[in-house]
């Protein structure tokens, strides 16, 4: 055989050697020029990401565009009207959001919360209706928004609560669709809490729920509050579920929580928009803006607080 | 006292002390009771919905046979005793679902690809941020904008195709593509930041180049959270309303192939009867919660094929 030929201290320089060899043309390899597959991949990820950019950017910059020439303070001061689109405004609509986003935050915040402090600090993970809790969470996640416009027609507006078609029908709605997220999002932050806080707050003799409450939740708080802060901005500009349960988009007085029909924004955009008139569409562009606005400024709120609060830890 | 001096002198290992709490504490036992219904309340809406659907779905089925509403290929309830095939919104909803794929998969993947393996860290602390505030763009404005902005747009740019009306449900399916693209670029992103820099470090000691690296290590370790987030779109695909409403058209669903032209999906369908003159109590209102409980169980089964796909193809690293 061949290698019993060669004595053993010429093996290992030979061994030495090839390794230096193989691993002298890698490096090589490596810092040559990048190769036009290299460029052509990196250039195809940024015009990926720039049509994302654009795309998303351009539709801003066209509702400025189309909304502007209509923006003005009437918008907010005068309520719908069928006849005249010059006289026509939001008034009623934005109230209506108004009453609607009240609701959901007296809704989830408590509910919300509770749930997510439930599911990390108390369930035991190995019974059955921990599991079902958590598995049934993630998949009402999914439903469709329009499924929730279904239930709270079957449930909240006739059926056994049965409160007709109002504001607060709209609110619970909303509210249970945007729940789960809310569920996701708080109990992401309570995950995040050092286990080390919670073991010296009952190391010194606090309760669980004095643990949780006194030191838990506050180093969760910025965590949730920017959960609380994205869903209600989502139920700003959310209209498909509203579609269903009743709001009508021609509100002359005032909305009221348990009582006269009400509307949402979105909603009265939508209906001034198929209307066959120029002005109709000017009308639904700056209500857009008036939407955009709201929405855009609480997302980046929620956005910047929750990076300052990263920066932090 | 009696007790304790015997067991100091029978030996205190035989008697452990208790560590029991002293008093039973029954305001911890009932605020434990309380976050417990918060948190079984998502119990009592999941049985709701389906309580909600599945009542006058079956009143339905009692005049429809089930077969026939699968597989009937056309819808107009009010013509003569009434057709009641649902494959034309469901088609429709195909198309939108394929539509916003083509769009949002390969912008999404590229967008996270390029955040998380080329941008510059200045880069991607501004671009990230952005995509998640674009995220919460109402669908109503998207809508408009497609509706408005888009289609004329595609008819210039295309002009050889066959446009008809205002309406195009390919326009409307690319639409709801641009509005997923930050879901599936920021899920994307998070899963493929937290594959650990030693892989990326060895198959670089290896001798790979970038590009190997990112699509041979990179990519495949963060699958689990990239399909999540490809089943997550097709989720909000299949849900979206508004977008299709307003781009695609309300009316009677017609069986339509041609993405250039008006059709309906299943939630429009449904948002279109509800904001109709169609009185409540008829077996035409009824088709809403017919169609309404096969899109829940649609939606179901994705989202739990979601979570079974994450847990198998999830990798574990510490």
């Amino acid at each position: 055989m061949a290698g019993h030929t060669i004595p053993p201290a010429d093996r290992t320089r030979l061994a030495a050697a090839g390794a230096r060899a193989v691993t002298l043309e890698a490096l090589q390899r490596k810092g040559g020029r990048e190769g036009v597959g290299d460029w052509l991949f990196r250039a195809l990820l940024l015009l990926g990401l720039s049509i994302a950019l654009v795309s998303l950017a351009a539709m801003l910059v066209w509702a400025v565009a189309e909304g502007a020439p209509r923006m003005s303070w009437d918008l907010f001061t005068k309520g719908p009207s069928a006849v005249d689109p010059t006289k026509a405004g939001y008034r009623t609509a934005i109230l209506g959001s108004l009453w609607i986003i009240g609701g959901v935050v007296l809704v989830i915040v408590p509910i919300g919360i509770g749930a997510a402090v439930y599911l990390e600090e108390y369930a035991d993970g190995a019974r059955w209706w921990n599991r079902v809790i958590e598995l049934n969470i993630q998949n009402l996640a999914g439903v469709p928004s329009i499924v929730f416009g279904i239930l709270g027609l079957a449930f909240i507006v006739r059926g056994p609560i049965g409160v007709g078609f109002v504001a607060a029908a709209g609110s619970v709605t909303i509210a249970l669709l945007v729940l789960p997220t809310v569920i996701i999002a708080s109990r992401e932050a309570i995950r995040a809490v050092p286990p080390s806080i919670r073991e010296g707050s009952l190391a010194l003799g606090a309760t669980a729920w004095q643990t949780n409450w006194r030191q838990v939740l506050p180093a969760a708080r910025p965590g949730i509050l920017t959960g609380v802060i994205l869903s209600v901005a989502r139920a700003i500009g959310e209209a498909a579920p509203l579609l269903l349960v009743g709001a009508v988009t021609f509100v002359r007085y005032d909305p009221q929580l348990f009582s006269g029909g009400y509307s949402a924004l979105p909603v009265l955009i939508y209906n001034y928009s198929r209307r066959p008139q120029a002005e109709y569409r000017d009308l639904a562009a700056a209500g857009i803006i008036v939407m955009l606005l709201m929405v855009l400024a609480m997302n980046a709120f929620a956005v910047w607080l929750r990076s300052r609060y990263e920066e932090q830890r | 006292m009696a007790s304790s001096d015997a067991s100091t002198s029978a030996g205190a290992a035989s008697v452990p002390r208790s560590l029991a709490a002293t008093s039973p504490r029954y305001g911890e036992k009932a605020i434990t009771a309380v976050l417990f219904v918060a948190a079984a309340l998502s119990v009592v809406v999941t049985t709701a919905i389906v309580l909600s659907l599945a009542v006058p779905a079956v009143r339905f089925f009692r005049e429809v046979s089930v077969g026939e509403f699968l597989t009937g290929t056309v819808w107009a309830p009010r013509i003569g005793e009434g057709s009641f095939g649902v494959l034309p919104v469901v088609v429709g909803t195909l198309m939108v679902v394929a539509f916003a794929l083509a769009v949002a998969v390969p912008i999404g993947l590229a967008s996270a690809i390029y955040l998380s393996e080329y941008a510059r860290p200045r880069v991607r602390r501004v671009v990230k941020p952005l995509l998640e505030i674009l995220q919460g763009i109402p669908t109503v404005a998207i809508g408009l904008f497609a509706f408005w902005f888009m289609k004329p747009l595609a008819e210039r740019l295309l002009p050889f195709l066959p446009w008809r009306g205002p309406f195009s449900i390919g326009v409307a399916g690319v639409a709801v593509g641009l509005m997923i693209v930050p879901l599936v670029a920021s899920v994307s992103e998070d899963a493929m930041r937290s594959v650990p820099m030693s892989l990326r470090e060895a198959a670089h000691g290896l001798g790979a180049r970038k590009l190997a690296v990112t699509v041979r290590v990179v990519v495949p370790a963060a699958v689990s959270g990239i399909m999540a987030s490809i089943v997550l779109a097709i989720s909000r695909a299949v849900g979206e309303t508004m977008i299709v409403l307003i781009a695609a058209g309300a009316g009677n669903p017609n069986l339509v192939f041609d993405p250039t032209k008006g059709a309906q999906t299943m939630t429009a369908y449904i948002g279109g009867v509800a904001t109709g003159d169609i009185p409540t109590g008829t077996l035409e209102y009824d088709t809403i919660f017919a169609v309404g409980a096969l899109l829940f169980l649609m939606t179901l089964t994705m989202n739990l094929l979601a979570v079974r796909m994450v847990r198998r193809f999830r990798e574990v690293y510490e």
